[in-house]
């Protein structure tokens, strides 16, 4: 049972180790490093080897000095006996080493005996794979879209993998392609546009909402259960049914390639959901508040202004945030009503520039950065409030 | 007393929802119905705009002669298709214009032109020119008559709606359009990327329901290709994934783990033979599923995390007691917890993806394997510009969705009975 364990425990934290290393050597390459192989075969033994003699030293040597004498092993293996790298490299895995020593720190002769102990290795270096795995894989595009955004288009020709930034040239030279797409593209207009249409879309959705879940929240009227489960079908209907009709009708009253046209649609298309969010919230107001105000004659209008909405702002602004979200990010109407490039939104511009073959990439990845930039900085910012509206919706129903 | 206090609810409930349900059923729920309208006729994308009748007007003064005016307005039928039938013409003038040469089909009184120009062939145009004179010899003022712009107008037929109707185009969505092929396209891009969009939510909650440093960012970062533009995201994935100059392919040249670089979202079939069986893999649709599942896991990661987070502690810690091993306790205590959640976001998820257009549209257009529905919808309407054709698909695709809907939730009630 315990060799077995042993065994185990040796491969799985191998792997984990072969896995941390590979991502640092693909980091690395990027950065213009010239390194054809993983050298797998090397890695494993040498994981394996670390792996069995940290089980087999024990306790007997201070853990940080173990943790030391392992790393420098590798690194002197690795860097210096295969493949003769630069410093700041071993330094990388110097300290990856470092962090592995000590993730296998909690593990010991002793522990493997347990039962369920294979199982428990399984788990928690699974974690430890999923966290590193999953934020490789969301966050390398979103930092390949930025490194782009820099480069010239002849430095991207001549060595794709080269990602690194020569933050020595001149600042003119460095943001090249934010001032070509800003001075030859017009994406300040765009911008513009685009913040018009999303604030506006978020103020009128707010001005037909709250009155709406209000009254689905509070008062009883024939067809209010109608209402409230009609809003979660709506919900669900899909916008690619609604673009043709509404391009023919919009084509006709003269409503495309205009802003009107897109905070109608918008509007529409996000008001269930708004409804939606704010009623679940305005339920949760204890009702005494407002009886209170009955008997002080203040009208609807007045229990709306003054009771509901100071009550619920952190439930409005989650509303507020995602409709702002919706409406920044949205492509399939924009690509359907705007023709003309000067009512142009970002997403659209962005989708028109691609269209030409001419193009260069790194005016793309700029604008890129440009439309995703706000939204990225408004989510992490607002971040409790935009999730507690992500999420109200389909747990609690 | 009660009477009329239940009745003034209503009304304020009526005055308050009424802006909001009006604006959704003019926007949402009229195009539905307007879809079934358009899918029964033969409509293309240049019938849809009105027929107008245009006049420019040109004001030119005639030397030697102050107090008199020639007037040239280029009438035409905006049209290169329809006619516009009795088109009436009307333009105002100060009050001490004369007239000198009156058209037949013309009238002028109370300082006013008006005139009958009868019906305008498609594509007509006329140069159609009057003389006026002052009658007390004062000198005319060629601004004040430019900016008064002349009034047409017209009848035509609108081809939207007339009763001419056919089932020319569900003909031809059912039989013609290599119907299976985009069924099964679809079913795939969707089953798959729902399925896989939910394992991953699954596996990214159990992470990050445990305890580790630098949690609450993790949260953060695995929400970002849901927030972020779609835009960015694809063109993104697009140079990642470049046959010729792409990451991917640069690295995997690099380690030699390819020979000849793989064009991931140009190739529809890729050779693949594990044990000596070959498989013909769809790799574009394989590819743009791989979008779907990584920008919409996070959706799935959000809701099983927030259900995961509402577990009891004491389940977990009675386990403990019972000595039960980490993946018992996934598969008897977790799993079961989430079961609830996963059938929603099935179904919300299935449905999302089944009209998903955006990201298949900004990776490959449609090319290579990948055509859905959804994508099919804009390519009839606005590609080959065959309006009807684009209605009477999006009208299958509703018909699916409804179809779809009714049999889950028929599944899902029976299985709320049997518990």
């Amino acid at each position: 049972m315990r060799t077995k364990n042993t065994i185990i425990f040796s491969l799985i934290s191998t792997l984990f180790l072969i896995f941390l290393i590979s991502i640092w050597k693909i980091l690395a390459t990027l950065q213009g490093l010239s390194i054809n192989s993983f050298n797998i075969e090397v890695l494993f033994l040498l994981g394996f080897l670390i792996s069995l003699s940290h089980l087999g030293i024990g306790n007997k040597i201070k853990s940080i000095y173990k943790s030391i004498i392992f790393s420098s092993v590798f690194v002197f293996c690795d860097g210096y006996l295969i493949q003769k790298l630069p410093v700041w490299y071993n330094l990388g895995v110097f300290l990856i080493l470092y962090f592995f020593s000590y993730k296998i720190g909690k593990y010991s002769f002793i522990g493997l005996k347990e039962e369920h102990s294979t199982q428990v290795i399984l788990f928690d270096f699974l974690t430890l794979f999923g966290i590193l795995f999953f934020s490789f894989v969301i966050l390398f595009p979103f930092y390949m879209m930025l490194v782009t955004s820099f480069k010239t288009q002849i430095a991207l020709l001549v060595n794709p993998l080269d990602f690194s930034i020569n933050f020595g040239q001149d600042i003119k030279d460095l943001f090249k392609s934010y001032f070509v797409i800003f001075k030859s593209y017009k994406f300040g207009k765009y911008i513009l546009t685009s913040t018009i249409v999303s604030v506006g879309t978020v103020i009128i959705t707010l001005l037909f909402a709250i009155p709406a879940a209000y009254a689905v929240a509070r008062l009883n009227f024939f067809g209010k259960t109608f209402l409230s489960t009609s809003i979660l079908i709506i919900y669900m209907f899909p916008a690619i049914v609604l673009v043709i009709p509404l391009y023919t009708i919009f084509s006709q009253l003269g409503l495309r390639n205009s802003i009107e046209g897109l905070l109608i649609v918008y509007t529409a298309t996000t008001l269930p959901v708004a409804i939606y969010m704010l009623q679940g919230y305005f339920k949760s107001i204890p009702k005494e508040l407002e009886e209170a105000a009955i008997l002080d004659k203040l009208s609807w209008f007045g229990i709306i202004t003054k009771i509901i909405i100071p009550l619920s702002i952190p439930a409005i602004s989650s509303v507020a945030l995602y409709v702002f979200m919706i409406a920044w990010n949205e492509f399939l109407f924009s690509l359907m009503f705007l023709d003309n490039p000067n009512s142009f939104t970002l997403s659209r511009a962005i989708q028109y520039l691609s269209g030409d073959a001419e193009t260069p990439r790194q005016y793309l990845m700029a604008g890129s950065v440009v439309v995703t930039l706000p939204v990225l900085f408004i989510f992490v910012y607002f971040e409790k409030y935009l999730v507690s509206g992500l999420t109200a919706g389909s747990v609690k129903g | 007393m009660n009477d009329t206090l239940a009745n003034t609810e209503k009304k304020t409930a009526y005055i308050l929802t009424l802006p909001a349900v009006l604006l959704v059923f003019a926007i949402i729920l009229f195009p539905i119905f307007a879809n079934v309208w358009i899918s029964f006729k033969e409509v293309e994308l240049k019938d849809i705009r009105i027929p107008e009748p245009r006049a420019k007007k040109i004001v030119k003064s005639i030397s030697d002669e102050p107090s008199k005016i020639k007037i040239l307005y280029k009438l035409r039928n905006s049209s290169l298709l329809q006619e516009i039938r009795e088109v009436s013409f009307k333009d105002n003038f100060p009050k001490n214009f004369e007239i000198e040469n009156l058209d037949p089909r013309c009238e002028y009184k109370k300082s006013s032109l008006k005139c009958e120009f009868g019906n305008w062939p498609a594509k007509y145009k006329e140069n159609f020119q009057v003389i006026f004179s002052t009658n007390d010899g004062s000198k005319i003022d060629k601004k004040t008559l430019k900016s008064v712009k002349p009034k047409l107008d017209g009848k035509s037929d609108n081809i939207l709606l007339n009763n001419n109707f056919t089932l020319k185009n569900f003909k031809k969505v059912l039989f013609e359009n290599e119907f299976v092929d985009l069924l099964l396209t679809t079913f795939y891009y969707t089953f798959f990327g729902t399925v896989g969009s939910i394992v991953f939510g699954i596996l990214t909650a159990q992470m990050v329901n445990q305890k580790f440093y630098g949690r609450t960012f993790m949260r953060s970062v695995l929400l970002f290709p849901y927030v972020a533009p779609v835009v960015a995201l694809a063109y993104t994935w697009e140079l990642l994934l470049d046959p010729n100059s792409g990451t991917l392919n640069s690295l995997l040249l690099n380690y030699q783990i390819i020979e000849t670089p793989i064009n991931l979202l140009g190739q529809k079939y890729i050779e693949i033979s594990i044990f000596g069986f070959d498989f013909k893999l769809r790799l574009a649709l394989t590819t743009v599923i791989m979008f779907e599942i990584w920008r919409y896991f996070p959706l799935a990661f959000l809701f099983i995390l927030a259900r995961l987070q509402a577990i009891p502690k004491e389940l977990y810690e009675a386990a403990d007691v019972d000595g039960a091993s980490p993946f018992q306790k996934f598969f008897k205590i977790t799993l079961p917890q989430i079961t609830a959640v996963i059938s929603i976001l099935f179904m919300i998820r299935f449905i999302w993806n089944f009209n998903k257009f955006e990201d298949v549209f900004l990776l490959t257009g449609g090319a290579s394997g990948t055509r859905t529905l959804p994508i099919n919808v804009y390519q009839q309407g606005f590609a080959i510009s065959d309006i009807g054709m684009g209605s009477a698909v999006s009208i299958v695709i509703v018909v699916l969705l409804l179809m779809f809907m009714f049999f889950y939730f028929r599944l899902l009630g029976k299985r709320v009975d049997e518990n």
